[in-house]
């Protein structure tokens, strides 16, 4: 009887489990699959703007010509032309820096959010995430407000006689940083606060009973205790600034080519969609690993809870 | 002349908000001590130990330790050393790194860490799992490597909060004796804090009993337990008798109690005067239960037994007394003989000696 129910009750896990899997073929891998045929076609100028299409009322014929006409052109393509590897240079450049700044920032941050009395912590985490509950475009032109020649941080600056003239922020590396931090900040600070928050204060007591003044306690107790957290935040962030379109497109020039932005002007501006399939293929392959890193190691805590 | 202290609490008061934990307490702890803090839950002994590690500072009054005020002393420079309530144990270090991380903090040499850390693994029989991390540990061995953490700096006091409240009956008893042949060979000062006094009774040299952040006494395990100096010390440290009654007669060595007709000589424990209410305690396995009356017993009462109580090694009785009183004798099972079996409903004599009882006026 227990055995019965038992039965029952790991097939209907075993649905539960599929459900999610059946979502991702779907929505992940058909698209993805299309967009991998685009890649290995060719551009043309009719509609659609690439070549060939299967043609199965042609029957076996048809589908050996399909399979002979894709070719690799597009990505040797990628290698060969220097604009593309320095936007994927750039890009994995933009997200390191961005991640690393944003952890400096967020770890204070949720540090201070974790030790924070009890009551105040769930206002102070809303805090943190009210920002995003409005317009993601308003908030990018406030931005574009605020680092303008006459804007409110030039102001700021000679208010505080920081600077004596007016600095150009807009459409440089820094407002590129300014504008990606700011808009991936909750994506740090809220993993780090969820470690950090379980953390048991005792721990520290310990540390502190066996010798360790506080600042060392924070390297040899809270940090390793955290790089759960750590590593949460830092993949949430990295992965999606790769590939991160709007911020370099309106706050940045054209030094910070990102590939998100290359992708954009092939797709859109020369309609070469072959190209911007591939572009985008091998910015998967390259965020591949990180994202199975951050797959793995959600799935071994949820494991462990 | 009467040694110097190693702790000192003098006129302790520590406050959270408006509630009082520990209230204007004064404890002398000597060294090489066994040191055993009892009470209730909540009645304040892990704020006691707390102020002495230094994770607390008291409102009003000084902790010294070899003589010396502790106020402003943060935790990482004093040498006591602390075994959590919760272990406490460093989930991401082995468990020769949590026993090598307060010998890492003085800046040792690696051979003299590793040694020591090798030394404390013997004591504590944990060889085999030094890199073990401590969730893949049992109860009792983490409990192991949390006694070898602190115990590893050498601490001048150790201090033990409820050390061995997660294990298992078995493994408790034993472990108790292990604390205190360890206390005895290292020679090092241990406070440890309890609300279970058989623990508090087996381990320690001396108990202070508390009771909402006061002392109610201190004294060696046998004084607290034979001459207990309150109502409430008497009741919290085993099973006791307290009888009600009117001083009657003061003698130069017993005093007359009288209740509803009952007339008790008790031993003049405590100085009262004729006319006075005082209270008895007797323990249950002083008092002695029979089927007809001694002539020689100088307190006895007939009454009938209401409930038995079989305990293994000894069976409690509960009798109501002619008078209206319960109360409770004990008699070890391997004194009993069949031809005395007493059952419930037998009219039963009880009997004892003056010095059975202590005198108590509070
Ligand atoms: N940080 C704190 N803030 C407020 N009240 C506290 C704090 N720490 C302890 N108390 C209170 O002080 C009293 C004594 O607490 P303490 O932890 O010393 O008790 P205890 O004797 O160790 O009890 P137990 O046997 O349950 O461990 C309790 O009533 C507790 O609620
Ligand atoms: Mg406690």
């Amino acid at each position: 009887m227990g055995d019965m129910s038992k039965t029952t009750n790991t097939r209907s896990s075993r649905l539960i489990v599929l459900a999610p899997y059946a979502w991702l073929v779907l929505f992940f891998l058909a698209p993805f699959l299309i967009v991998l045929k685009i890649s290995l076609s060719q551009s043309t100028l009719m509609q659609p703007p690439y070549a060939p299409l299967l043609a199965l009322d042609a029957g076996w014929q048809g589908l050996k010509d399909f399979f002979g006409a894709l070719s690799l052109d597009n990505y040797a393509a990628l290698f060969t032309d220097a604009l593309y590897r320095r936007s994927y240079l750039k890009s994995l450049e933009v997200a390191a820096v961005s991640t690393a700044i944003l952890l400096f920032i967020g770890y204070p941050v949720a540090y201070a959010l974790a030790r924070a009395p009890r009551r105040w912590q769930a206002i102070l985490v809303l805090l943190v995430v009210l920002p995003f509950w409005t317009s993601f475009l308003i908030r990018v032109y406030a931005w574009i407000n605020i680092l303008q020649r006459d804007g409110l941080l030039n102001d700021a600056l000679l208010a505080l006689h920081i600077i004596d003239r007016p600095t150009t922020w807009l459409a440089t590396d820094s407002a590129v940083y300014i504008g990606i931090v700011y808009s991936y900040f909750p994506f740090m600070v809220l993993p780090l606060y969820a470690t950090l928050e379980r953390m048991d204060e005792s721990l520290l007591e310990a540390a502190a009973d066996l010798g360790a003044p506080p600042w060392k306690t924070f390297f040899l107790v809270t940090v390793p205790l955290s790089l759960p957290g750590i590593a949460a935040g830092a993949l949430l962030c990295f992965i999606p600034i790769t590939g991160e379109f709007v911020m370099p497109d309106l706050l940045g020039s054209s030094a910070t080519l990102m590939i998100g932005q290359t992708l954009w002007t092939e797709f859109f501006g020369n309609r070469d969609w072959p190209a911007a399939a591939a572009l985008a293929v091998v910015l998967l392959v390259i965020l591949a690993g990180p994202i199975l890193l951050y797959q793995r190691r959600e799935a071994r805590a949820l494991e462990r809870r | 002349m009467a040694a110097q202290p190693l702790v000192t609490f003098d006129r302790v008061t520590k406050r959270f908000g408006d509630f009082t934990a520990i209230d204007d307490l004064t404890l002398d702890i000597f060294e090489r001590e066994f040191f055993a803090l009892l009470g209730p839950s909540g009645c304040g002994k892990t704020t006691l130990l707390r102020l002495l590690a230094g994770f607390e500072a008291p409102d009003e009054g000084r902790v010294l330790l070899g003589g010396e005020d502790l106020a402003g002393v943060p935790p990482y420079r004093r040498p006591v050393n602390m075994m959590f309530q919760s272990y406490a144990l460093f989930p991401h270090l082995t468990v020769a790194g949590n026993i090598a991380f307060g010998l890492k903090q003085d800046r040792l040499p690696k051979a003299e860490i590793a040694e020591r850390v090798d030394e404390m693994l013997a004591l504590v029989q944990l060889g085999a799992l030094a890199q073990r991390k401590p969730d893949q540990l049992s109860g009792g061995q983490r409990q192991r490597v949390a006694l070898a953490r602190s115990l590893a700096k050498r601490p001048k006091v150790l201090l033990l909060d409820e050390p061995l409240a997660a294990l298992d009956r078995k493994l408790r008893e034993e472990t108790r004796f292990e604390l205190k042949e360890l206390q005895a060979r290292l020679a090092t000062t241990f406070v440890i804090v309890t609300h279970d006094q058989d623990e508090a009774m087996t381990v320690a040299d001396r108990i202070a009993v508390m009771d909402h952040g006061r002392i109610a006494q201190v004294g060696v395990p046998a004084e607290i337990y034979e001459q207990p100096n309150s109502r409430w010390v008497a009741e919290f440290v085993g099973d006791v008798n307290l009888i009600e009654g009117r001083v009657t007669t003061v003698y130069p060595s017993f005093v007359l109690l009288e209740r509803d007709g009952l007339r008790l000589r008790v031993a003049a424990t405590a100085v009262v005067s004729p006319g006075t209410t005082a209270w008895a305690a007797l323990r249950p396995e002083k008092i002695s239960i029979a089927h007809e009356a001694s002539d020689s017993a100088e307190n006895g009462a007939a009454g009938i037994v209401t409930d038995i109580g079989y305990l293994g090694t000894v069976s409690r009785y509960k009798v109501r007394l002619d008078c209206g009183l319960v109360v409770e004798a004990a008699m070890m099972n391997a004194s009993r003989r069949a031809s005395q079996t007493i059952g419930v409903n037998d009219r039963v004599w009880l009997s004892w000696t003056p010095e059975a009882g202590v005198l108590l006026t509070r």
